[in-house]
């Protein structure tokens, strides 16, 4: 930049705008980004805020926005562990085995991403509802599904699945075989090959994939509206709980409830960029197709 | 082994639910689609979602590119956390984004109080929705153009500028046909993804049915009403055409990665 000539035609020039133009543009984006993304996000810090902090204690000690938050906490408890398990199996079983109708399973396991969130949750209404054969059985014997916490969780599931295994299949691909073959030809177990060799691999990959299936399991809303049935205290999270709140015209209280779940994605969000920055070559690889 | 346990949870969880829902869809038959589908109300609650998301990554292509391009190319303060925030909606609860956005396009909120003098009513109309939609779609195109252009050769450019094109020739026939296939694959993820948005929307769109009354939401009044007919038609017939549009896109893809030989 420092040796750059004042002739026309240096090429540093023909493959660059004028510098007006590059303003204008950063400009542009940057108030595109502003206008859908920033002030939103700004908006919740600052109700907060103007609410002040004895309606953010008062609307957090709340006995249903404890219960909320317990639930959320539950349900992601459950879901996130499951999806690790999932992950790593399908990642193991794509990555480090040949079998036919390998692609169709890759595609297969992201397909919950091109279901709405609402069909998501009604797919197991049909499954498990009131009009069905297994609904009421299983109700009857003291284990219902639908409006109650295991609908909740399999929702849940349903929509964070892909998380894990699309973030960790392709590192695991690029790493190969050569690691376990070494491994096991010194007599190793499969379990301790996973163990001591592919885990310390894979860690941040998996760190990676467990916060962002995170962040979905604990702010799912569409899905798990459907199969939630809506009781207070009972089985309402912590999204669900935001829109009772904003429907009763407790503004102030849902943006308090709002600006926790805020804060997770921002939590979520910096240690992401951390991750990408330390260990770029192996993190993010599922991000984008 | 672990074949054997990834393929029974992705059955368990993934393909008998989807199952469940294709065969019940099929057991309506035409007739019982028919009926569904003739309902003016239910055809309007399609038609809006179909199109405000048509126009949100419409939106997303045009200004996603030209982010990724900033992103790329320039460099300028802030650049690093200009980049992290992209990705906002993608961590960010959709009830979250729903009600801040509401509050920021209401005829009283922070942005909505400007231009309510002016007559533009966002929140509470199908604008409102369109507004949304680009707030969450808005990762995908970025996300996807981002690598491509990073990977471009700017020897090519040289070329163009050396044959005597100016900058916005080298720009419009140089740069941009590789980066189709891209721009693509990031409108068809934000227009799947809008078609089928509920969380952020149903805040701010007001949900006056014929308006701004999207599909999705009119499947969970229908399961309210134990409408389940009702309610699996309308999921089938949003699934079947989400899944035709990106095989579609799929395959214009595929003939200009053929043309241009990038992905």
């Amino acid at each position: 930049m420092a040796d750059q000539q004042s002739a026309p035609h240096h090429p540093r020039d023909a493959v660059s705008e004028p510098a007006l133009v590059r303003w204008l543009l950063i400009l542009i984006s940057a108030i595109f980004l502003a206008l859908f993304l920033v002030v939103p996000l700004g908006t919740v810090v600052g109700r907060v805020v103007v609410a002040g902090w004895g309606s953010f204690v008062d609307t957090i000690s709340e006995s249903d926005t404890q219960s909320a938050i317990r639930l959320t906490l539950s349900v992601a408890a459950l879901a996130v562990p499951f999806n690790l398990v999932f992950g790593i199996a399908a990642a193991w079983a794509i990555a480090k085995f040949e079998f036919k109708g390998k692609t169709f399973l890759t595609t297969l396991i992201d397909l919950p991403f091109s279901v709405s969130p609402v069909i998501s949750g009604l797919v197991y209404v049909l499954l498990f509802g009131a009009d069905t054969w297994l609904g009421p059985q299983l109700k009857a014997m003291g284990f219902p599904i639908i409006f109650a916490f295991p609908g909740i969780f399999l929702a849940t599931v349903f929509v964070t699945f892909p998380f894990i295994a699309r973030e960790l299949i392709p590192l695991m691909q690029a790493q190969g075989t050569a690691d376990e073959e070494a491994a096991i030809s010194l007599g190793a177990s499969g379990w301790q090959t996973f163990i001591r060799v592919t885990l310390p691999n894979i860690k941040w990959a998996l760190l990676y994939g467990v916060l962002l299936c995170n962040a979905r399991a604990m702010g799912e809303f569409g899905a798990v509206s459907v199969v939630s049935g809506h009781v207070r205290g009972k089985t309402e999270t912590m999204p669900l709980h935001i829109e009772a709140l904003y429907n009763d015209y407790s503004t102030d209280g849902a943006f308090a409830v709002a600006s926790l779940l805020a804060a997770l994605a921002l939590v979520t969000l910096i240690l992401r960029t951390l991750l990408e920055v330390k260990f770029g070559a192996d993190v993010g690889n599922g991000r984008h197709k | 082994m672990s074949l054997g346990l990834a393929l029974t949870m992705l059955t368990l969880i993934v393909l008998i639910p989807l199952a469940a829902l294709a065969l019940r869809a099929a057991a309506l038959g035409p007739a019982g689609f028919y009926e569904v589908i003739s309902d003016p109300r239910v055809f309007a609650a399609l038609k809006v979602s179909f199109l405000t998301a048509l126009a949100a990554a419409i939106a997303n292509a045009i200004f996603g590119t030209l982010t990724a391009w900033v992103l790329v190319r320039y460099n300028f303060f802030g650049r690093r956390i200009f980049d992290a925030l992209i990705d906002l909606p993608f961590a960010m609860p959709t009830a979250v984004a729903g009600i801040a956005l509401v509050s920021v396009y209401s005829p009283k909120g922070l942005i909505g109080q400007w231009l309510a003098p002016l007559g533009i009513k966002i929140a509470y109309t199908p604008l409102g929705i369109i507004v949304a939609l680009i707030a969450v779609g808005f990762p995908f195109v970025v996300r996807t153009v981002q690598p491509v252009l990073e990977e471009i050769s700017r020897e090519t450019e040289e070329i163009s500028a050396t044959l005597g094109a100016n900058r916005f020739q080298t720009l419009f026939f140089v740069v941009l046909p590789p980066l189709i296939p891209a721009i693509l694959t990031g409108f068809a993820l934000a227009l799947a993804r809008g078609v089928g948005e509920y969380g952020s929307v149903i805040f701010i769109a007001g949900n006056l049915p014929f308006k701004s009354e999207i599909a999705p939401l009119l499947i969970v009044i229908k399961l309210e009403e134990f409408n389940y007919a009702g309610a699996t038609a309308i999921a089938a017939i949003m699934l079947a055409v989400s899944f035709l549009m990106l095989f579609v896109i799929n395959g214009i893809q595929s003939w200009s990665q053929k043309r241009f030989g990038h992905g």
